[in-house]
């Protein structure tokens, strides 16, 4: 990392520390970081961590919105930390805490695992249309007009981040709600010409726990980092849903 | 460490709540603006004839189909609507206690004013 230019200025952040193994309960602790405009919150814990409190954790790795670990709650708000910068928030203090709704591990530290079981639930690969009836290899790859890839390209932008997760109130209320993430990944393979696992994942956006514990708040497509709107996913799958309730109704299986 | 047991999936009857919903909420977003633009406004202040809103002709209006379905479709829709944001919205101001009265009360509610408006107009003819 490059040397900021020094400037005199200082900005404070407020960090939500918790060490299981010490504390009784998570605390604040405020740091002054020296500002520079370039700075990102990433850059800021990073800067903490090297010179003011080595004891500090954090998640991330690519620095650049592309492997989505280090999503955090910034002033209530949550953001990735490598694609906010001090500069939005300077000369105002910055508070920072663990993405919400999900349990703290240690610091700004949460534990994923809820959402990673639901993204596994989902069944999120490509299902071939029999089992046995695979496309060989020789017979080359499996075309797709632009048209086809158009229709789920934006869902298959998701970096797992988990910042919908944070966002979203249905999931803070009740987390048997499978949720904004998983559920725009669902819609991204049912939505691709080359799968054939529908009627399989429909059973899941069918439930209560399906794409029925949305209610439209809207949240999670704005807070995420990769344009991938699972707001309007959940939206297309309700209509889905319904449509599958209607020929439920008339084929019962 | 997987589980063999097949996991039960069970169906959510939400899809005619919602459709309801949504049909009530196009209603209400388009229809009620201009039924108070003219009820509240035009009338009031003289814009459009009051001739034209005596019991008479509304009743005249009412007891034909076509204006008895329009009446019926612009009462209980928008109220389907509402009792489903109602019902919606408890459970997200955390009123756990007794969902599926909650539910009764609500959708009970729209249905019986649905069919209470309904026979009122059937009995005008």
């Amino acid at each position: 990392m490059s040397k900021p230019v020094e400037t005199g200025q200082i900005i404070d952040i407020d960090i939500l520390r918790y060490r299981p193994e010490e504390d009784k309960k998570p605390f604040t602790q405020t740091f002054e970081v020296p500002y520079t405009e370039d700075m990102s919150i990433l850059e800021a814990l990073q800067h903490i961590k090297d010179h003011l409190d080595s004891t500090i954790s954090f998640r991330w790795s690519c620095r650049m919105a592309i492997c989505g670990s280090c999503g955090l709650m910034v002033n209530g708000v949550p953001k990735l930390g490598c694609k906010a910068f001090l500069r939005d928030y300077y000369p105002k203090k910055i508070s920072l805490e663990p993405l919400a709704n999900f349990p703290i591990e240690r610091d700004l530290v949460v534990v994923m695992d809820d959402f990673i079981k639901k993204l596994e639930e989902i069944k999120p690969y490509i299902i071939p249309e029999k089992t046995g009836d695979k496309k060989c290899l020789s017979e080359g790859p499996h075309k797709q007009t632009p048209e086809q890839m158009a229709k789920y390209k934006q869902f298959s932008m998701c970096i797992n981040c988990g910042l919908c997760y944070a966002a979203c109130p249905q999931y803070g209320l009740d987390n048997k709600f499978t949720g904004p993430a998983a559920l725009a990944l669902l819609a991204r393979y049912n939505r691709d010409s080359r799968d054939f696992g529908e009627a399989q994942r429909m059973k899941i956006v069918n439930q209560e726990e399906g794409v029925w514990g949305c209610t439209f708040v809207g949240y999670c497509s704005v807070v995420c980092p990769k344009g991938v709107d699972p707001a309007a996913a959940i939206q297309l799958l309700k209509v889905e849903s319904s449509k599958d309730y209607l020929i439920g109704m008339f084929k019962p299986e | 460490m997987s589980e063999n047991k097949e996991k039960t999936y069970i169906r959510s009857h939400e899809p005619v709540f919602w459709g309801l919903f949504g049909a009530g909420g196009m209603l209400t977003a388009f229809l009620t603006p201009v039924m108070i633009l003219i009820t509240g406004l035009l009338i009031p202040l003289g814009i459009i004839d009051k001739g034209n809103f005596n019991y008479q002709t509304l009743h005249n209006f009412a007891t034909t189909w076509f204006g008895a379905a329009v009446i019926l479709v612009l009462v209980a829709l928008p109220l389907w609507h509402t009792l489903h944001r109602i019902f919606h919205a408890l459970h997200d101001l955390g009123v756990k206690r007794g969902r599926d009265w909650q539910m009764v009360f609500c959708y009970g509610f729209a249905f019986a004013v649905s069919v209470f408006v309904f026979t009122l107009l059937l009995q005008m003819f």
